[in-house]
């Protein structure tokens, strides 16, 4: 099919089958650890038992002598390798802490899992053979896995820094001095909450894998990693080890989910590419799924004390944050950065005058890394504002809904007095761009049938119920499309928030998009192909689209935080733009007009009043590859790139409604009925659309009822595998009903927001104020997540006294 | 040890350590890697295939096991150029995200329905409880199998 014939006059909107599907259909897709790589040595870990001890010795001869050992390792041996620590790209106030971190520890183990030595062998079985022929003699110290009292000091874990406290980071806004105070004095209601945010696991079904491949002559490396962010890591490689930038091309094959996990720089990546340079072969690594629970970056992690002040009709008049961080051993990319990214949402989608005051400090503890897991900062937030906001309405003894309709910001709001969309600013000087909270949860409230399941209940949660029925929702705002490279700069981020996009047609008129995004489940190549389809007024299946390949697509910053749309995908259309308006010049020689005497739609440029004076695009394409007939000043080729760094965030919204039944003498949550209305501007493609909010509400319902890394007092990880930490299967959660209202957003060309991570932020919290509003009639009030049958079953015991 | 498997229709003698796992076979011997590995302890399924069959995790078998017999993988369904129902069904429906459960999940249910050809939601749901997906929710899972069903 050529541009010319066939047109497609609208792509955006269309549920487009996913090109995708095919090859991961049927076995052809490669992930990392599907590529054949002749001569490839293989690399595995030895890691910590201990959560906290000191290194004695580690003796490795045994290890050398076991058959197929290239090899073997310490963190000593390897230490002059590195140019540089691991990154982390954002210290977020001047004075935090960070401990200087390198792939294998030195004289101390901080974690389980921390790796202590490798092992490069002929086979990956030899390699993990040898591991348990390493002898290390460890000196245990206490563990500290309780985030207060890791604050207090009493254990440092990391001698040169003196404390356990890496930062504080205080966000308080007041229309005047005492503000906050103030209206906590006068509060007609108010509700202080403490709210646990357990740790997870990220789980992402492939593990990591990684394969460095250095070229024979000349220092030149390409490192294969199951990464979200093939870009980031090819800087921050050639930062670490110490090898030119231009010298390393990192690809990211088919990669198997991410949820923010691999949104990192981590220490195998750095071994592989330092070991393949070492040994002139390449060095390959593949992770297992205990030591994915283990040397994977969790998620969460926050202890939260939120403080509400309202007047008497219930309007939010201050908000008090008070939040601790674990920030596990180590601080990686952007661990420390995690809670500031919900540092502007503790106040909803509510209307706050200014009057807010929050500090979150965060803490080393002997546990894992903590780093962004799907939503990064702001489900926590929204769990908060949400949970608590239930909590003020059984104080004030009336509806949430109601409570909630009360505070919404209203539509008119993000309007000026003329009727244009200007966008509400917030009370700390963000602007949402856009917002009709009432018509999401109007809209949630009738598919739920909030005020029939509200009559159901009154005559079933009688005393002595066995099943109690319990609805709860979240009005959410997600604060997305990361992000304006200025803002980034005033919350010392180490990089910009821009994505780049080149678009170039082919002599054939076939189009190649080369994106800075980096998908890993989310369908860009069928979503970005209708968007260029779109601009050039051609079909999709003339749009090829390439991406995760530094060498293919060298200016990129990936994808995670939901940006990938509303950053990576108008970062396209801006290119699209650019190739139109060159193509306009060429067109307008060859007809013998002014440009801007040239209409340009369906693929065709047309003299306006003369439309059969008409060239198209196609046509202009070949003329340009030519070149034999172009206008003077223009060069060849018909190709532009396009950065695009975003005026603002993008800010999607909704309501989640969930339908609980509670059986009292067993604790089980079963939810009923699942809803979210989601508004994520203009959708591309909304099929793609669905798919990510039924993942994001499943995984953040499984916080609420499933999941938690259990460490025990010894800093041992309890759930280090798939048959202890329970990621739910399709038997254990609800099929979802989704709808949408859509507001487009007024910030990109597109009219588009994000989708990815607002599933798992509403999700959360609608579920647990389900669960408790189910077991409010028992005098429950306060339940930690997970809402498993234990923890139910347990407040419920506790509420009755303890008898039973 | 020697082991001669049928993968996908094509007889196949390997030399291989005797505790190598199917799944291992699979991927190392007789380099199919569309099955895919997602655990360690046969809770996830991704590498679930069919032997003689039967769907089967290939990660809860050793090779030795399979000797003499057959095995499909996700690279067997195909037929002529044409996905199998199944893989259809699971295409036309957003069944996958990411795809990396996909095959095992196919497989899983493919396996289902040859036991159960008429299943209800529920049915479709726990019969796959042995199959982890983490971006999909299942919700478009499950209505993949239920429209591979009608077909």
């Amino acid at each position: 099919m050529s541009i010319t014939q066939d047109r497609v006059t609208t792509v955006i909107g269309k549920r487009l089958l996913r090109r995708e599907d095919p090859a991961l259909l049927t076995g052809e897709a490669k992930f990392t650890n599907d590529l054949a790589i002749p001569g490839a040595l293989h690399l595995a870990l030895l890691r910590s038992p201990y959560a906290h001890a000191r290194i004695k010795s580690v003796d490795v001869a045994d290890a050398k002598a076991m058959p197929g050992v290239v090899a073997v390792y310490t963190g000593k041996d390897l230490h002059s390798t590195w140019a540089a620590p691991m990154p982390c790209a954002w210290p977020v106030t001047p004075d935090m802490k960070n401990p200087a971190h390198y792939p294998l520890a030195l004289d101390k183990v901080c974690y389980v899992g921390d790796g202590v030595a490798a092992v490069v062998a002929t086979s990956d079985a030899a390699a993990r053979d040898a591991l348990d022929a390493i002898d290390v003699v460890y000196e245990p110290l206490p563990a500290v896995t309780d985030l207060e009292e890791a604050l207090n000091d009493k254990t440092v874990i990391h001698d040169a820094l003196g404390t356990n406290k890496s930062y504080t980071w205080n966000l308080k806004v007041e229309s005047s001095e005492g503000a906050v105070d103030a209206a906590f004095k006068n509060a007609a209601f108010s509700v202080k909450e403490r709210y646990v945010q357990q740790r997870l696991l990220p789980m992402a079904m492939e593990p990591r894998a990684v394969a460095a491949v250095p070229q024979p002559f000349g220092g030149d490396i390409t490192l294969y990693s199951a990464t979200q962010v093939p870009h980031i890591l090819k800087v921050m490689t050639a930062i670490t080890c110490g090898i030119p930038e231009h010298q390393v091309r990192v690809v990211a094959p088919a990669v198997g989910g991410g949820f923010g996990s691999k949104l990192n720089v981590y220490a195998e990546e750095l071994l592989c590419v330092a070991l393949a340079r070492k040994h002139g072969a390449p060095v390959r690594w593949v992770e297992e799924r205990t030591e994915n629970a283990q040397a994977t970056i969790h998620g969460r992690g926050q202890i939260q004390h939120v403080e509400l002040a309202a007047d008497k009709d219930g309007r939010l008049t201050a908000v008090r944050i008070r939040l601790i961080g674990d920030m596990g051993a180590y601080l990686q990319l952007v661990t420390p950065g995690v809670p500031l990214l919900g540092a502007f949402l503790y106040a909803g989608v509510y209307d706050l005058p200014q009057a807010y005051d929050f500090s979150c400090t965060s803490v080393f503890t002997t546990m894992t890394p903590t780093d962004a897991y799907r939503g990064a900062g702001r489900p926590e937030a929204t769990y908060a504002i949400e949970v608590a906001m239930d909590a003020l309405a059984r104080k004030m003894k009336i509806d949430p809904y109601e409570l909630r309709k009360r505070n919404y910001i209203k539509r008119e709001q993000y309007f000026d007095k003329d009727g244009k969309q200007v966008g509400y600013t917030a009370f700390h000087g963000l602007n949402y761009d856009s917002g009709d909270h009432l018509a999401a949860a109007e809209k949630a409230m009738k598919h739920a049938d909030y005020q029939g399941v509200r009559k159901k209940q009154a005559t079933q949660n009688v005393p002595g119920a066995r099943k109690r029925l319990g609805i709860g929702m979240t009005s959410y705002f997600e604060m997305c499309g990361l992000a304006p490279s200025r803002v980034l700069a005033s919350l010392n981020y180490g990089a910009g928030g821009w994505e780049s996009a080149t678009v170039r047609v082919l002599p054939t008129s076939k189009v190649q998009v080369v994106t800075g995004t980096s998908p890993h489940g989310q369908g860009h190549e069928t979503s970005w192909a209708m968007i260029a389809a779109e601009k050039l007024g051609i079909s999709p299946d003339d749009v090829d689209v390439l991406h995760s390949d530094t060498a293919i697509a060298p200016l990129g910053l990936d994808t995670y935080g939901s940006r990938s749309l509303a950053v990576g995908g108008v970062a396209i259309a801006g290119a699209c733009d650019k190739v139109i308006d060159k193509a306009r010049k060429i067109a307008a020689h060859q007809l013998e007009c002014a440009a801007e005497d040239l209409d340009f739609a369906n693929g065709v440029f047309s003299v306006k009043g003369s439309p059969d004076k008409a060239v198209p695009i196609a046509a202009i394409a070949f003329a340009a590859f030519t070149a034999h007939n172009l206008p003077d000043g223009v060069e060849p080729n018909l190709e532009a790139q396009y950065t695009h760094d975003p005026k603002n965030f993008s800010w999607p919204f909704g309501t989640h409604i969930c339908v609980v039944e509670v059986e009292t003498e067993t604790g089980k949550v079963d939810v009923l009925k699942y809803v979210a209305v989601d508004d994520c501007g203009k959708q591309i493609n909304p099929l793609i659309v669905e798919g990510q909010v039924h993942g994001g509400v499943v995984q953040g319902l499984a916080q609420a009822l499933f999941e938690e890394a259990v460490y025990d007092k010894d800093g041992n990880l309890k759930t280090s595998n798939l048959a202890e930490y329970l990621v739910p299967a399709a038997c254990d959660v609800p099929p979802i009903t989704t709808d949408f209202t859509v507001t487009p957003s007024p910030t990109n060309e597109l009219g588009v927001k994000g989708i990815g991570e607002a599933g798992t932020i509403g999700a959360a919290p609608t579920v647990m104020n389900a669960v408790i509003d189910a077991l409010s009639g028992l005098g429950i009030t306060a339940l930690d997540m997970p809402a498993s049958p234990q923890n139910v079953w347990k407040a419920i015991n506790n509420a009755r006294g303890g008898k039973k | 040890m020697q082991v001669t498997i049928t993968v996908n229709g094509a007889k196949q003698t390997h030399d291989v350590e005797p505790r190598t796992l199917l799944v291992h076979y699979i991927r190392e011997h007789a380099k199919l890697t569309g099955t895919n590995i997602g655990c360690d302890t046969s809770s996830c399924g991704a590498c679930t295939v069919h032997l003689d069959g039967e769907a089967v995790k290939s990660c809860t078998i050793f090779a030795a096991q399979a000797d003499g017999g057959s095995v499909t993988t996700i690279e067997g369904l195909a037929k002529n150029g044409e996905m199998h129902p199944m893989q259809k069904a699971f295409m036309e429906n957003h069944g996958l995200q990411c795809g990396y459960c996909t095959p095992g999940m196919v497989m899983a249910a493919i396996g289902l329905l040859n036991e159960n050809p008429n299943p209800s939601e529920d049915d479709v749901r726990v019969g796959l409880e042995g199959n982890l997906c983490r971006c999909t929710g299942y919700h478009n899972i499950v209505k993949s199998v239920l429209a591979a069903a009608k077909k």
